[in-house]
C-alpha cells in the first residue's frame, strides 16, 4: 500500500511534466487535439495524487511504524482522530496535501472550465501542472513522507500534543485550500499574459475562483486564531507572528483582487493591475509556503529544519515569482487600457480599497523579512512585534475602514460623495451614539478605543444601510421592500456581510484588548477569586485519565455577580504518555458573547496553584466575524449573475457573440 | 481642474500616501522593535533601564524560586554570565531548569530584569533557535 502510494506519486509528477507541455504546446500552435489533452491528465493527476495521500492515511490509521514519516509523528495509542490528522501535522505530509489540493484545483478548472476559449483553458492547466511539477519534485527529492524504516521500530514517536486538538483538524486544509486556491488565479494571469489577451470575461472566469480560495483562506485564519487562543493557553488571539504574518499577507493582497476584479469585470478597467495583483497575491502565498517550511523561523510550525529543503522552496520561490514578474514586465504592455472614470466613483473608491490594502500588506512584509534580512547581513537579531504593527499596519487601516460603507453606495463611473454621506448619516449616527456611550458609561479614558468601536458600529451599520437602500425599506411598503429584499442578486448580500463581519471582528478584538480583566492569584483548595463579577472557587485536583495521556484537572465552580450558580470550568495539566510532554487545557466557559478564561499554572510546595483568569468580553466576535465574512463569500459564489452571463464558447461558436458587459 | 491637473493630483495623493507609509515604517523599525541579547552581551551596558529586549539563555539550574503570589524568580545564563529575571504568571508547560528560555521585557531600576512574557520551547525536541544560535557563538553548544 506503501509503496502504491510513493509510485502513485512519482505518476502524478510525470502528469504534471505532461500537462506542463502539451496543453500549451497545443494552444501556442493551434493544435486542438494535444490542447485536449490538459483535461484528462489533470484529472489523473488530482487521482494519482488523491492515492498517495490515501495510502499515508492508511498508513497513519494502521500506524504502520515501518515508515519513517508515521513512527516520527504517531503513537499506536493515539485517538483515530489524531492518528488521521497527524498525516498533514508534519512537513511531509502537510506538503502532499498542499499537492493533493493544488490538483484538486487544477481538476475543478479542467471540470468547470468547459466554457472557457479552448486555449485559455489549456494554458491555465500548463500553468498548473508547472506549480504541481515544481512541488511534487520538491516532495520526492527532499520530502518523502513514504520513507521506510529498517527495521520497523515497534512504537511512534507520537504527534506533538498540543497539535492533538480539532483544531488542527481543520485548520491546515483550510489554510491550504486558501493559499493554493489563489495559483488558479495565478495560472489565469499567467495565461493572459501569454496570450496576450485579456477581457472583462476573463476577470469573470477568475472571479469564482478567487472569491473561493478568499474564503477558505478566512477560515483557515479564523480557525487558526480559535486554536492558538485555546490551545496555548495564553489567552491571545493574534501573535504576529511570523507564520500567521505569511498568511495573512496573501490574505491581504487576495482581498485586494477580489476588489479589482470586481472593477474589471463591470467596468474593464483596472486590467493590468488586476493581472498584477493575482501574481503577487499567489506569489505571498508561496511565501508563506516558504517561510513556515523551510526552517527559517522557529515556530510550532516549523516541523523540521533541514537546510536542502529550504534552499529547494527558495528555487522554486524565485523560479515562479521572478519568472511571472518578467513575464509581466514584457507582455502587461500589449495589454489595452480599459474604461475611464471618475476619482469619486465606484471604481475610485475600490482604486483606493487596493492602494490601501497592498500598502498595509506591504507593511506586514517589511515587519516579517526585517529581521530576517537583518540576520542574515549583521549579527543583530531583532523580533518585530505589536508596537511595530500597531504603528504602521493600524494607520494604513483607520482610512481605509472609514471609507468602506461608502464604496458600495457610490455610482459607477461618477459618483456624488455629498448624496452617500447624506445616506449614512444614520450609520453615523449609531456610530457615534455608541462612542459616546462607551465613554460615558464604561471608560472615559479609553477615547481611542471607543473611536475604535466606533468605526466597528459605523461598519456594521454601513453594510445594513447599504442593503436597507437597495431594497427601498423606508421608501416603498414593506410588502415590496420585502419583495425587492429577497430579490437583491446574491453578491449585494455578499458584500454587505462581508463589510459587517469585518465590523463584528474589529469590535470584538478591540472590545478584548481594552476591556478584559484579568487576575494572577495562587490558590489553595477553598480559595476563591473574583473576576469582573464573576467569583470562582478553587475546588480542588482531580486525577483522571485519557486515551493516551493522564491529567490533573482542577475545577472551578462558579457563579456571577448575584451569586448564582453558572457551573463548573475546569482547566487541566496533561502528560502525554509517550513523549512524556505536558499540555496545559485551558478552561473556557462562553456566557453571552464573553469568555470567561482560566489557565491552570504549576503547583507549589504547600499546594497552592498559580491560576490565571481572564473575562474576555465580546471576544467570541472576533470568530464570529470572520465566520459572517466566509458567509459573504460563499453567498457570492453562488450569485447568478456569475455563471448565467458567463461567455460559453459553443455559443461563440455556434456564430453568436458572447455576451459581453457594455464598457 | 483639466483631466491632467486631475490625473496629477490623483497621483500626488497616492504618493504622499506611500510616502507616509514608508516613513511610518522606518520609524517603526528603528523604535518598536526589540533586540535579542544573550547575558553576556549585556555586560557591555548597552541596554537602558526600561528599554524592551529579548534575553535567550538557559535557565540554570536551582535558581527557579516561587516568591509569594505568582511571582517567580530565576537565573537566565549563557555559562558566561547570568542575569536575574523576575515574572509574574503562568510559565510555560516546557519550562524547565537547565532548559532553553527566551524572555521578553526590559530591566527595573534594580537591575533586575523583568519579563512580561515567557517563552520556552514547543516540544522536546526543539530549542529556541535565537538560543542554540547564540550559545553556538559563544561556544558552550553541546549537541544532544
Amino acid at each position: 500500500m506503501v509503496e502504491t502510494g510513493h509510485f502513485a506519486l512519482v505518476l502524478a509528477f510525470a502528469m504534471a511534466l505532461v500537462q506542463s507541455v502539451v496543453p500549451l504546446v497545443g494552444a501556442r500552435t493551434g493544435n486542438e487535439r494535444m490542447m485536449a489533452v490538459g483535461v484528462p491528465v489533470a484529472l489523473t493527476g488530482f487521482l494519482l495524487t488523491a492515492m498517495a495521500f490515501a495510502a499515508l492515511v492508511s498508513a497513519y490509521v494502521q500506524s504502520d511504524f515501518s515508515v519513517a514519516n508515521v513512527w516520527e509523528n504517531s503513537h499506536s495509542l493515539q485517538p483515530l482522530l489524531y492518528k488521521i490528522t497527524g498525516t498533514w501535522g508534519n512537513h511531509e505530509g502537510s506538503m502532499l496535501l498542499w499537492v493533493l489540493i493544488l490538483t484538486f484545483f487544477g481538476a475543478l478548472v479542467a471540470v468547470f472550465g468547459r466554457n472557457l476559449p479552448l486555449s485559455l483553458r489549456a494554458t491555465v492547466l500548463s500553468v498548473q501542472g508547472w506549480i504541481g511539477a515544481a512541488f511534487f519534485l520538491f516532495i520526492l527529492l527532499t520530502s518523502n513522507p513514504f520513507r521506510r524504516i529498517f527495521p520497523a521500530p515497534i512504537e511512534g514517536r507520537e504527534l506533538n500534543p498540543i497539535l492533538q486538538d480539532i483544531g488542527l483538524a481543520i485548520h491546515p486544509p483550510l489554510l491550504y485550500l486558501g493559499y493554493v486556491g489563489f495559483s488558479v488565479a495565478f495560472s489565469f494571469a499567467v495565461a493572459a499574459l501569454i496570450e496576450g489577451r485579456v477581457d472583462a470575461a476573463w476577470a469573470r472566469w477568475v472571479r469564482p475562483w478567487t472569491l473561493a480560495a478568499w474564503l477558505f483562506l478566512t477560515g483557515g485564519i479564523t480557525m487558526g486564531s480559535y486554536w492558538a487562543y485555546y490551545e496555548l493557553g495564553w489567552g491571545g488571539f493574534w501573535f504576529w507572528d511570523p507564520v500567521e504574518n505569511a498568511s495573512f499577507m496573501p490574505w491581504l493582497a487576495g482581498t485586494a483582487l477580489l476588489h479589482s476584479a470586481l472593477v474589471m469585470e463591470k467596468r474593464s478597467a483596472l486590467k493590468i493591475w488586476t493581472i498584477l495583483l493575482a501574481i503577487l497575491t499567489f506569489s505571498l502565498s508561496l511565501l508563506g509556503t516558504f517561510l513556515v517550511r523551510s526552517g527559517v523561523l522557529t515556530s510550532v510550525h516549523a516541523f523540521a529544519t533541514d537546510p536542502s529543503r529550504g534552499v529547494f522552496i527558495l528555487c522554486i520561490l524565485t523560479l515562479f515569482i521572478g519568472g511571472s514578474f518578467i513575464l509581466f514586465a514584457l507582455r502587461a504592455g500589449n495589454l489595452t487600457a480599459g474604461g475611464l472614470f471618475h476619482p469619486i466613483s465606484r471604481e475610485g473608491a475600490l482604486v483606493l480599497n487596493n492602494l490601501f490594502l497592498t500598502t498595509a500588506a506591504a507593511t506586514v512584509l517589511v515587519g516579517t523579512l526585517y529581521p530576517l534580512v537583518l540576520e542574515a547581513f549583521s549579527n543583530n537579531r531583532i523580533s518585530v512585534g505589536p508596537p511595530y504593527f500597531a504603528l504602521t499596519f493600524v494607520p494604513v487601516m483607520i482610512p481605509l475602514l472609514l471609507a468602506v460603507p461608502f464604496g458600495p453606495l457610490l455610482a459607477w463611473k461618477r459618483g456624488d460623495l455629498l448624496a452617500v454621506a447624506q445616506r449614512l448619516y444614520f450609520a453615523f449616527g449609531a456610530a457615534l451614539v455608541v462612542v459616546l456611550g462607551v465613554l460615558l458609561f464604561v471608560d472615559r479614558h479609553a477615547v481611542l478605543a471607543a473611536c475604535g468601536i466606533g468605526i466597528a458600529v459605523w461598519l456594521i451599520f454601513g453594510a445594513l444601510t447599504d442593503i436597507a437602500l437597495k431594497s427601498g425599506i423606508g421608501k416603498v411598503g414593506p410588502r415590496i421592500a420585502l419583495r425587492r429584499f429577497l430579490g437583491l442578486p446574491r453578491s449585494m448580500y455578499g458584500t454587505a456581510l462581508a463589510h459587517a463581519g469585518l465590523g463584528l471582528t474589529l469590535l470584538g478584538i478591540l472590545a478584548t484588548l481594552t476591556f478584559q480583566a484579568e487576575k494572577i492569584v495562587s490558590l489553595k483548595p477553598g480559595d476563591t477569586v473574583t473576576v469582573a463579577g464573576y467569583t470562582l472557587t478553587f475546588k480542588g485536583i482531580v486525577a483522571d485519565r485519557g486515551k493516551n495521556y493522564t491529567e490533573a484537572r482542577a475545577e472551578f465552580p462558579f457563579t456571577d455577580a448575584s451569586g448564582q450558580p453558572l457551573g463548573v470550568i475546569s482547566s487541566a495539566k496533561r502528560i502525554f504518555v509517550a513523549s512524556q510532554t505536558p499540555t496545559t487545557e485551558s478552561g473556557i466557559r462562553t456566557i453571552g458573547l464573553g469568555q470567561l478564561y482560566l489557565s491552570l499554572g504549576d503547583a507549589d510546595k504547600d499546594g497552592s496553584y498559580v491560576v490565571r483568569v481572564w473575562w474576555k468580553p465580546l471576544v467570541t466576535l472576533i470568530w464570529f466575524g470572520g465566520l459572517v465574512m466566509m458567509a459573504g463569500g460563499a453567498i457570492s459564489i453562488f450569485d447568478r449573475r456569475l455563471r448565467v452571463g458567463a461567455p460559453s464558447a459553443r455559443r461563440a461558436k455556434a456564430g453568436l457573440a458572447a455576451p459581453q458587459p457594455s464598457s | 481642474m483639466t483631466r491632467k491637473q486631475k490625473r496629477l493630483s490623483i497621483i500626488l495623493g497616492g504618493l504622499v500616501f506611500l510616502g507616509a507609509a514608508t516613513t511610518l515604517t522606518f520609524v517603526a523599525l528603528g523604535q518598536r522593535t526589540s533586540y535579542f541579547y544573550m547575558p553576556s552581551d549585556l555586560s557591555e551596558g548597552t541596554v537602558a533601564p526600561g528599554q524592551q529586549i529579548r534575553l535567550g539563555g538557559l535557565v540554570q539550574d536551582g535558581t527557579l524560586v516561587r516568591g509569594k503570589g505568582a511571582t517567580v524568580t530565576f537565573d537566565v545564563t549563557d555559562k558566561k554570565k547570568a542575569v536575574k529575571v523576575t515574572y509574574t504568571g503562568i510559565l510555560p508547560d516546557l519550562f524547565r531548569e537547565g532548559q532553553g528560555v527566551v524572555v521578553e521585557g526590559s530591566f527595573g531600576s534594580g537591575g533586575t530584569f523583568v519579563a512580561d512574557s515567557v517563552l520556552a520551547k514547543h516540544d522536546e525536541r526543539y530549542m529556541p533557535k535565537a538560543v542554540a544560535d547564540g550559545l553556538k557563538a559563544k561556544g558552550v553548544w553541546q549537541a544532544d
